[in-house]
């Protein structure tokens, strides 16, 4: 396809090839390193959930015994694959026995690692068993009753229950949303452990729970069949937890899943080696399971400024990219993101933002791009936040978006009441309806506004990932090229749960989500 | 159409009602969902509480039914309630609200030193959209952050900040004011969470040692003083309105020599 925006294909290569060689340099580091997160993963791969007597979920109880012995550079596969050969007992029972203080499985003889694995068998099997099934479930369901059209409309619910984050999805289903994400309480990103159960408190969210996710799944299928169309379901692969809620989202049949290699460290302050660890375990599931991932590069703008650094959104999209290639994650489930952000009073800034937008699709081309829509200038003058919408909502059909979050007009007030939701959801189907075809129709100007100024951002980006290769991705966050949010390597949320794997670790699962 | 019954066209001030396209005429428009069936039902009944909220002429002008059992409505009627404006009271900031150069200018004028602030979006508020709009550089909407001001020291902590910390970080640095963010609102959060700093604060005895201030979306001066703080800053509100306050606070307490909490 021949560029609307004379964007040098060389150009693209070369920020492309930056990216590779920054994402390789960094999984050398994630190769050699393990974290309490990543282990907590493996398992609840292996069958282990539910909480001892105080709350505490069994996965933390396990891998904290492990931590504190000093066995967690083991990791938990081969410890627990040993005591299942020793105790005879499954993984699920060693893990509720730890809970009560019965047991100590660092205390036990060690096996060989081939024994390990071999006594881990069945429980692998039986997760794979639950995943494929789920898969199949997706695939059965696409087929029979069919999806949206791209750009799906994508909203959000909020109330902090999850019941009544059902009713408010289900009517969101009805008027004709095609992705239901239930945002999370703030605050659950910095929790080291995912709550269990369901729940009916939180603040401008709802607890990420595996008993949530199965609520929320159970009411879109259902929804699904009445309105005819597949309903996607969206949460957090972020925080602290990263990839232990990508093994929910993966044995419960979430479809999407907020998810960056680097968004936790520049904005939850989650220490860079956690989560660059985490992200690779997490995103190998994502891979495995058909799940589209949102990265997070919106976020860059609500703290930078959006015309001066839009470049950093475009580097950092070239990042995600390569770091998902690594984790084997399909073009087709890579969400990549970018916003709308741009200060509405800024002369001719929809060029600009159309001009952003259509570059993200011409070097993605089969991405499934995630497009945020204003936030950071939306005021509480909802008859003019409902326009900046429109106008966000006509890039996105212009330029051809896969997942369109929708904007509020209610943004900056509160999280969005259910007429909000239809009001939103109103707009962006006559925007879609009415200018279908635009994208296909409009070429523009030779070396006009539009293409000078996506031309101006690509260039800029390269030489911001040509930088970033030299430097190192830690250095680079170190010094705040992303976000203008500085981090230290040593410093943030979560150190304390990195450490490097011995000779004896093992994790099953890497090389069979891989393998796909 | 409403009967005209003078033909003035100034407000008495003393009886005021929204005004449509004439004086008093009271119109407003309305929108809001119902727990009900959609139908002619719902759209006698979302009259009918018009009229109940006190307006007249209650007119639907469109209705929609958003999932079964809930039905959006939009409604014009004209306001009947009238409000005695001459005798509204409201509290706000005091001082005199200077551009950031002159800030700057007035505190080498009149401080003779350095003010050093401290700001957070502070406990589960993840939001840092506030704090950086005041403290950042770049500032917000083109009105510049306190990082850019002549004579300020200011330390933007980010959002998730507990209150221990942020308290711990203005004892360390001798902050002359704490600048408190609460972007969410929902089930009056922000409000447990502006409660919580006062109550640290002033268990530490340092409640007088150090100008508390806060800011955010739904913040209103009346509701921070309310909660026991020297300022809130709402919508509209940027870093120099924030540091017009905080440095003529400063001069008014005479701490143009006490840098440090200790002296205060």
């Amino acid at each position: 396809m021949k560029s609307k925006l004379n964007l040098d294909p060389k150009v693209v290569d070369s920020a492309r090839n930056h990216a590779n060689n920054i994402a390789h340099d960094m999984q050398d580091f994630i190769d050699r390193h393990t974290t309490v997160s990543t282990e907590r993963t493996v398992a609840r791969l292996l069958g282990v959930d539910g909480v001892d007597d105080v709350d505490n979920p069994l996965p933390n109880v396990l891998v904290d015994q492990l931590k504190e012995a000093g066995a967690l550079p083991t990791g938990v596969a081969y410890m627990l694959g040993n005591a299942v050969l020793k105790t005879g007992k499954t993984t699920q029972e060693i893990a509720e026995e730890i809970g009560a203080g019965k047991l100590d499985i660092t205390k036990l003889p060690l096996c060989s690692k081939e024994e390990a694995l071999e006594a881990l068998k069945p429980f692998i099997k039986k997760t794979f068993a639950r995943i494929d099934e789920q898969k199949a479930k997706r695939q059965e369901m696409l087929s029979r009753i069919g999806e949206g059209s791209e750009p799906y409309l994508y909203v959000i619910v909020a109330t902090g229950n999850i019941y009544e984050d059902v009713v408010q999805a289900q009517a969101a289903a009805r008027q004709g949303a095609d992705i239901i994400a239930v945002i999370r309480t703030t605050a659950q990103s910095l929790l080291d452990y995912v709550p269990y159960g369901p729940t009916t408190e939180g603040f401008g969210g709802t607890y990420a729970t595996q008993e949530n996710f199965r609520i929320m799944r159970k009411a879109l299928d259902e929804v699904s069949e009445e309105v005819g169309r597949y309903i996607r379901l969206c949460n957090y692969s972020s925080g602290m937890c990263m990839p232990e809620i990508a093994a929910m989202g993966a044995l419960e049949r979430l479809d999407v899943m907020l998810n960056d290699a680097i968004y936790g460290i520049l904005f939850r302050d989650i220490n860079m080696q956690r989560t660059l660890v985490d992200q690779f375990m997490s995103r190998v599931i994502i891979g495995y399971c058909g799940i589209i991932f949102n990265s997070g590069e919106d976020n860059y703008l609500t703290t930078d400024d959006a015309i001066e650094s839009a470049h950093t959104v475009t580097a950092s999209q070239f990042i995600n990219e390569q770091f998902a290639v690594l984790a084997n994650i399909p073009e087709e489930q890579m969400g990549l993101g970018h916003a709308f952000e741009m200060d509405p009073s800024t002369e001719d800034g929809f060029l600009l933002e159309l001009s952003q937008a259509i570059m993200a699709r011409e070097i993605f081309p089969k991405a499934r791009l995630k497009y945020m829509p204003p936030t950071k200038f939306m005021t509480g003058n909802i008859f003019r936040g409902h326009i900046q919408d429109a106008l966000f909502n006509l890039v996105a059909i212009w330029s051809g978006q896969s997942l369109q979050l929708l904007g509020m007009l209610t943004e900056a007030i509160h999280t969005p009441h259910m007429h909000d939701r239809y009001l939103s959801i109103e707009n962006a189907q006559y925007v879609f309806n009415n200018c279908k075809h635009i994208g296909d129709e409009v070429e523009f100007k030779k070396d006009g506004i539009i293409q000078k100024r996506a031309q101006e951002v690509l260039g800029k980006a390269d030489a911001l990932l040509a930088e970033v290769e030299k430097d190192g991705l830690f250095k680079t966050i170190e010094l705040g090229k992303f976000g203008g949010v500085k981090r230290p390597y040593d410093g943030g949320h979560g150190l304390e749960g990195v450490c490097t794997k011995n000779e004896n670790y093992f994790n099953p699962f890497i090389e069979m989500f891989m393998n796909h | 159409m409403s009967e005209m019954k003078t033909a003035t066209t100034v407000a008495d001030l003393t009886k005021v009602k929204p005004y449509g396209d004439t004086l008093n005429d009271g119109k407003m428009e309305l929108a809001f969902t119902l727990p009900v069936p959609y139908g002619e039902e719902a759209e006698e009944c979302a009259k009918q509480y018009v009229k109940k909220l006190g307006f007249e002429e209650p007119n639907v002008t469109y209705y929609k039914e958003l999932t079964p059992g809930y039905t959006f409505f939009v409604v014009y009627g004209s306001a009947q309630a009238t409000i005695d404006y001459t005798q509204i009271k409201v509290p706000k900031v005091e001082g005199e609200v200077m551009d950031r150069v002159a800030c700057g200018e007035w505190i080498g004028e009149n401080i003779g030193r350095d003010i050093t602030v401290v700001g957070a979006s502070i406990e589960s508020d993840a939001h840092t959209v506030g704090i950086d709009a005041i403290i950042q550089m770049k500032g917000f909407h083109g009105h510049f952050g306190l990082e850019r001001f002549k004579n300020v020291v200011p330390y933007n902590m980010g959002s998730q900040v507990p209150c221990e910390e942020l308290i711990a970080k203005a004892k360390e640095v001798n902050a002359d004011a704490i600048l408190v963010s609460q972007t969410v609102t929902q089930k009056d959060i922000h409000i447990m969470n502006l409660t919580k700093m006062v109550e640290l604060l002033e268990a530490e005895g340092l409640r007088d040692k150090v100008i508390l201030t806060c800011g955010g979306p739904r913040i209103s001066h009346e509701l921070a003083q309310e909660l026991g703080y020297d300022a809130g800053f709402g919508p509209g509100k940027y870093a120099e309105h924030v540091m017009s306050f905080i440095m003529q606070e400063v001069k008014n307490r005479g701490w143009e020599n006490k840098a440090n909490i200790a002296d205060r």
